[in-house]
């Protein structure tokens, strides 16, 4: 059941590792806002991973809670700015 | 239980690199938003639910099914928001803004 855990975890880095590829590559700014809430999702899921393997779920479930509503407030600001700004500079 | 737990994980890392392979391939943002929304909230939340299976009928499961709604509520609204801001701020899905 472990190796069956540590191929989830090395799946989502490697999904992780595809979206920091649109965050670098992206043609527009909002590409890599996109990816980078992709990013933040799959550290979500990755952290409740990470405390499965390590038994310490408490911990860091409570972790992952406080990363999924900082990346909501950062993902509305982010918006919010680019909204009032508009897309002229990349 | 420990079947259906890697069952329903499976099922949504599934669903995570389907939506990981539309990012890259998409032509242009909103595809890639749409890509991106809808299969990252599924697959999010059936590994969620598929780790919370596993822990079995405990505190540590109903915190995980707290972050499970968490991210099935708020992940759509942040692909809204960017998405909108994207149209407001004068992007459309033509030709000169595909790559």
């Amino acid at each position: 059941m472990s190796s069956f855990f540590l191929f989830v975890l090395a799946t989502l880095t490697v999904l992780m590792l595809i979206y920091l590829f649109r965050v670098v590559r992206g043609p527009s700014v909002f590409d890599r806002v996109l990816g980078l809430n992709g990013i933040s999702t799959k550290a979500i899921v990755l952290l409740v991973v990470i405390g499965t393997v390590y038994e310490r779920v408490d911990m860091f479930v409570d972790i992952s809670t406080g990363y999924a509503l900082l990346n909501l407030v950062s993902a509305l600001a982010v918006a919010k700015f680019l909204e009032e700004r508009g897309a002229s500079r990349k | 239980m420990t079947v259906l737990a890697i069952g329903l994980i499976v099922i949504g890392l599934f669903f995570l690199v389907v939506g990981s392979i539309g990012m890259l391939r998409l032509p242009h943002v909103f595809a890639r938003a749409h890509a991106l929304s809808l299969t990252d909230s599924l697959g999010a939340v059936f590994v969620l639910a598929g780790l919370a299976v596993y822990q079995g009928f405990t505190m540590n499961s109903l915190k995980i099914m707290i972050v499970l709604a968490l991210v099935y509520l708020l992940n759509p609204i942040i692909a809204h928001a960017t998405i909108r801001a994207a149209h407001r701020a004068g992007l459309r899905s033509s030709e000169e803004h595909t790559e």
